[in-house]
């Protein structure tokens, strides 16, 4: 019987050792270790064994199954293993290959500019304020100082809709509005929107154009606050270590009334194309607003003081993204408008 | 306004700085030189020649060969094919080895097989601007005077050796549009004097009355008027002096009499006119407003129809100037004038802005008129035309001046204390330097009682109230002086608008979907104003469209969103996927502008998946424009608010459109572009859609607040319906939703076919419904009983279960 068993074993484990997958390892744990296999077989034989030689086989018939056993698990585990490493390797791609494009779009780069300038005023307790593209002349000019006749006015070749009706040639009329509107409590806004002139289109010029323009008024607003203000403009724009620079200009809604220049954010001063060799490049228009507006506006000039600026989303889109034609922004190429799809810094 | 330092030196030193730098200075201290012009243009070895002799080329009929003297005993044979050359003129020639502008190199040369060793010049040849050359040389070659001599350096003797500023003049500095009052703003800037003309000249023993008696029949337009008469003219050409500084300026000299007023004008920015006397022929003038279709044909030879609202000099029958604009032909000073009427007048600006535009006519002199000329300097003026034309013209000026002159020539007064101008500025600039400002500036200033009592000169017509002098002492103390401070005092909230963060979740999803934005023009033709158009309402239209592309204000931004797709897909883009967020302009208010509503519009053309290497693609439809709006309105929490329902638009597909409405409201509109349109366009498969912003984004919605994840397992029970092709599927969807009892939780569709397993003009649409209650596990008997309830009402309705 040890005889038998012995050699059981040695069958077991070289059919163990033969199988080349999980079913013949099935079987072979079946035929051997199964209720009908031949060690249950022998177990079962046990009985007619002499008291004295019981023990002894049982210990032997279960070291057997244990051999067996332990056979078995280890070529499982062997198996299963295999199994995995070829499918793994069937599974195995080109990983250099393109991903699925995942459709991703974008603002447009002057909405990219407007909110730019929109997010740094509004970190400072300024509102959005919005208003209609086509405006009463009176909001758009004589509010704001340019009465009928006023030589200025040809500073602004005019869309007009009827004699008292015209496409916005700023956003200013909002300035007015808001002052309006605000009856006499200080307030500090940004106007963004759409504006209109009479001008053929060209690389320099769109009789459509964006303009963002901030308006503060309260007790004792400085010059000194405008200049402080439009230097954190500068650095926010076109980068921390911008100078800035005020030039006496003219608008008839502000007294005084300047021009800032940035130092020039490609040759840093020395002079390059950008700046024309001047070190200096013109950004915007400001000043202080007129007492005029801010009388026809319902604040007194004696005690309110006020600044204002308006600048081109355009001219800062195209300085600071190096754009050679302001028609760029209105083709709607997607060729132009998904170049300003990414971050910056 | 084009400045001649030559001739500015004549006013005030400026030797202490080069050009450059004063051209800077001037700009920072407030008005803006756009170019220093270097008039030499770096020109050498042009010198003064004597044409010795004159003799026909013997190969070429228009070159003549020039024997030609360019200093002492140094002639030179020179080819010139200029019409007026002659012999015994002096002329400019330019030496071997020149350069001359635009990068020209004179060599020696054969011409025809004839030497030449040199050009005689034109003054365009040496860089000046051909119309302001004297017409007698403007086709030809320049001669200078007899006395000029041969070898000397030529471009001193026309005045090309001087360097002019081009100043960019704000409207308010139109003092800044004479050289005196550059002069003034040059002598604030570096702290020197002004040095006027001297005006002094003998008069003749007959009185200026007896010839001419002048009179205005509206002051109010005209306040001052004053004329002198000068005899014995002798018209000639001007000296070259006064030529180089007028072509400096950018006018082109005539003669004696017509430059002198030109150089006056210049020179105190007081437009003056020249009349000839005996042309006048009544010995008299009348300032009036014209007859309604009154004619005059002005000096540049146009026939002029004026309106009653046009001031003309008149001889008191018939016009012979239009005030401030420009002279009658019928009392043009000629070759042949003797005597001359100098006119020097106050005229009101916005009659001269207003007539000059109407007639087309803007010239030197109404561009000073419209901004308002000194009344302090039109009678010097009149003097020192009265003294020029004697000293260059040999006039005899008769005594007196005739004028009439209710002009107010008061100084503007302004009071204002130093503590103000530093309370704007921001600054604590001292009274002395304060005052010492003012002084530099030459206006008239006391300090008294802490308060600066100024009065401005008349020439600074731009110094009205306290801030303008706010600005001057800002401007000159240096605006680089003022520091960087932020607005103080109560701290407001700023922050967006409900409605300007929602805009930009619409960006966010329309971005997030893969779209670009655009932007395209508000202004559109009349035939696309109102096509797509949500509402179609009266248009707003330009009073003087500049082109027919441009003549209405839209009502729909779908046309200009569908322009930019076939711009891209002209241009090879298989794929455009666009929205653009802008207003339409709708009928009228109350204010009498246009209803302003804003939109959102996509449009999708060509292919919407394109994985190229998978070979996976399909094209858009449909159900991609809007899956995009249903992501909108999830994003917005309007989705249940939200219903679709077939639409009609004109241009777009009858089977293939959507009315979108929110509370049962039409707020939008989906679908595919027309064959017919998508023809024209060569545009494939193309799907817009367009939203009313302005109603979905001011859509009040509940405040956000959490529902419990679902602790209770949920049961689904589907149903398939047989249903006609054209069935809405979200009727059906909808009598499902009424029916179902609070334990329907929601309905979707899962399947929809249509094929050869179904009778034709059928379809099956199979729904999947969910019931489930949050408190506990629902029994089968429960579902059942909720969901036959649903049954029962799809089949009153006549659904058929399959």
């Amino acid at each position: 019987m040890e005889q038998q068993l012995k050699q059981l074993e040695l069958e077991a484990l070289a059919k163990i050792e033969a199988a080349s997958n999980l079913k013949e390892l099935n079987e072979v744990r079946v035929a051997y270790l199964g209720k009908k296999g031949p060690i249950t077989d022998l177990l079962k034989g046990m009985g007619k064994l002499s008291p004295e030689e019981r023990p002894k086989m049982g210990a032997l018939v279960n070291t057997v199954r244990e051999h067996v056993t332990e056979k078995l698990e280890t070529k499982v585990a062997h198996l299963e293993e295999q199994a995995v490493l070829e499918q793994l390797e069937k599974e195995a791609i080109d990983v250099t290959l393109p991903g699925r494009p995942v459709r991703v779009g974008n603002r447009h780069p002057l909405t990219r500019v407007v909110e730019e300038i929109e997010d740094l005023f509004l970190s400072m307790g300024y509102e959005i304020a919005e208003g209609p593209e086509v405006e009463k002349d009176y909001y758009n000019f004589e509010a704001l100082n340019l009465p009928k006749g006023h030589p200025a006015r040809d500073m602004q070749d005019t869309f007009y809709i009827t004699e008292e009706t015209l496409l916005r040639t700023h956003t200013s009329p909002v300035q007015a509005r808001t002052m309006i509107e605000k009856k006499g409590e200080p307030f500090r806004i940004i106007c963004p929107g759409k504006v209109f002139r009479r001008d053929n289109d060209d690389a320099t010029h769109s009789h459509q154009f964006m303009q963002v323009e901030g308006l503060v008024v309260g007790e004792n607003i400085r010059m000194s606050d405008l200049k402080g203000t439009l230097d954190i403009i500068a650095k926010k724009m076109f980068g921390a270590d911008r100078e800035i620079r005020l030039r006496p200009s003219f608008f008839p809604f502000t007294e005084p009334s300047v021009e800032m220049d940035i130092s020039c954010f490609k040759c840093g001063g020395s002079g390059c194309n950008v700046c024309k060799h001047t070190g200096w490049i013109e950004i915007l228009g400001a000043g202080m607003v007129h007492p005029n507006v801010l009388e026809m506006g319902g604040y007194d000039p004696k005690k309110y003081s006020g600044f204002a600026f308006g600048i081109g989303a355009e001219r800062i889109a195209m300085l600071k993204y190096g754009v050679e034609d302001i028609r760029h922004f209105y083709t709607n190429d997607t060729r132009f408008i998904s170049q300003f799809q990414r971050t910056e810094g | 306004m084009l400045v001649s330092l030559n001739w500015l030196k004549q006013y005030v030193n400026i030797d202490s700085l080069s050009p450059e730098d004063l051209a800077e200075k001037i700009t920072r201290s407030g008005i803006e030189v756009d170019a220093v012009i270097d008039r030499s243009q770096g020109m050498t070895n042009v010198v003064v020649g004597y044409v010795v002799s004159k003799e026909k080329h013997p190969d070429a009929d228009k070159l003549n060969v020039c024997q030609v003297e360019v200093g002492e005993g140094d002639v030179r044979q020179i080819i010139c094919g200029a019409p007026n050359v002659e012999a015994g003129q002096k002329v400019i020639v330019a030496l071997p080895g020149a350069r001359l502008p635009g990068g020209v190199k004179i060599k020696k040369a054969k011409m025809r097989g004839v030497e030449s060793n040199g050009m005689i010049c034109s003054l365009q040849e040496l860089g000046v601007e051909g119309r302001t050359v004297p017409k007698a040389y403007a086709d030809g070659i320049y001669v200078l005077p007899e006395d000029a001599v041969p070898g000397s350096n030529a471009l001193e003797l026309v005045g090309l050796s001087d360097i002019v500023l081009e100043l960019g003049l704000t409207p308010n500095r139109s003092d800044a549009l004479s050289m005196l009052g550059v002069a003034y703003e040059v002598a604030a800037i570096l702290s020197e004097e002004v040095k006027l003309p001297e005006i002094n000249y003998a008069t003749a023993s007959e009185s200026a009355e007896n010839f001419i008696k002048v009179s205005t029949e509206a002051p109010e337009l005209n306040p001052l008027y004053a004329a002198k008469v000068i005899k014995n003219v002798k018209i000639a050409e001007s000296p070259l002096w006064l030529q180089h500084y007028l072509m400096a300026a950018g006018i082109r000299p005539h003669n004696n009499v017509v430059d002198i007023t030109n150089y006056i004008l210049m020179e105190y920015g007081q437009p003056l006119h020249a009349f000839d006397y005996d042309a006048l022929k009544t010995n008299e003038i009348v300032v009036r407003l014209a007859k309604d279709g009154e004619k005059i044909v002005t000096l540049d030879d146009q026939e002029r129809t004026l309106q009653a609202h046009n001031l003309v000099i008149t001889n008191g029958i018939e016009p012979v100037a239009v005030a401030g604009v420009m002279g009658g032909a019928n009392s043009e000073v000629t070759s042949d004038t003797t005597t001359v009427v100098i006119e020097a007048a106050y005229f009101d600006g916005f009659t001269v802005r207003r007539t000059s535009k109407e007639l087309g006519l803007r010239s030197d002199s109404s561009a000073r008129f419209e901004k308002g000329v000194d009344p302090n300097r039109v009678l010097v003026a009149a003097e020192r035309a009265a003294q020029l034309l004697s000293e260059l013209a040999g006039g005899e000026v008769l005594q007196g001046t005739v004028l009439v002159d209710q002009l107010d020539k008061t100084p503007t007064r302004v009071v204002v204390s130093p503590d103000f101008i530093n309370a704007r500025l921001g600054m604590k600039i001292s009274l002395e330097d304060m005052l010492s400002i003012l002084h530099r500036l030459q206006f008239d200033v006391e300090a008294a009682n802490g308060l600066l009592i100024i009065d401005a000169p008349t020439r600074r017509q731009d110094i009205k109230i306290e801030e303008d002098i706010v600005e001057e002492i800002a401007r000159l103390y240096g605006y680089d002086e003022i520091p960087m401070t932020l607005p103080e005092g109560a701290v407001t909230i700023g922050g967006l608008t409900s409605y300007q963060e929602k805009r930009r979740v619409v960006r966010n999803v329309m971005e997030g979907a893969g779209l670009l934005q655009a932007v395209t023009y508000s202004l559109t033709s009349a035939e696309l104003a109102q096509k797509f158009a949500l509402k179609v309402e009266e248009t707003t239209k330009l009073l003087m469209p500049m082109s027919e592309e441009r003549t209405t204000l839209r009502q729909s931004l779908i046309p200009h969103l569908i322009e930019a797709a076939s711009y891209n897909v002209a241009r090879k883009a298989d794929s455009v996927s666009l929205y653009e967020v802008g207003s339409v302009f709708l009928g009228q208010t109350e204010e009498e502008l246009p209803y302003e509503e804003e939109h959102l519009a996509i449009v999708l053309t060509g292919k919407w998946v394109d994985n190229q290497w998978q070979g996976e693609k399909r094209s858009v439809d449909f159900f991609v424009a809007k899956g995009i709006i249903e992501a909108l309105f999830d994003k917005l929490g309007l989705t249940e608010r939200v219903t679709y329902e077939k639409g009609s638009v004109d241009g777009l597909h009858p089977g293939q459109t959507a009315n979108v409405l929110l509370d049962g409201h039409k707020i939008g509109i989906i679908g595919g572009l027309h064959p017919a349109e998508r023809k024209k366009l060569d545009l494939k498969e193309t799907f817009v859609a367009e939203l009313n912003l302005y109603a979905i984004l001011n859509a009040v919605t509940d405040a956000l607040v959490y529902t419990p994840v679902p602790r209770f397992p949920e049961i689904s029970r589907d149903i398939a319906l047989e249903l006609d092709r054209l069935k809405p599927a979200g009727e059906i969807e909808s009598i499902i939703r009424g029916a179902g009892t609070k334990l329907l939780k929601d309905v979707k569709v899962f399947d929809v076919y249509e094929g050869e397993k179904m009778e034709a003009g059928k379809k099956s649409v199979a729904f999947s419904l969910t019931y489930f209650d949050p408190e506990r596990t629902l029994t089968d008997e429960e579902v059942t009983n909720a969901h036959n309830k649903v049954l029962k009402a799809l089949a009153e309705a006549g659904a058929e279960v399959r």
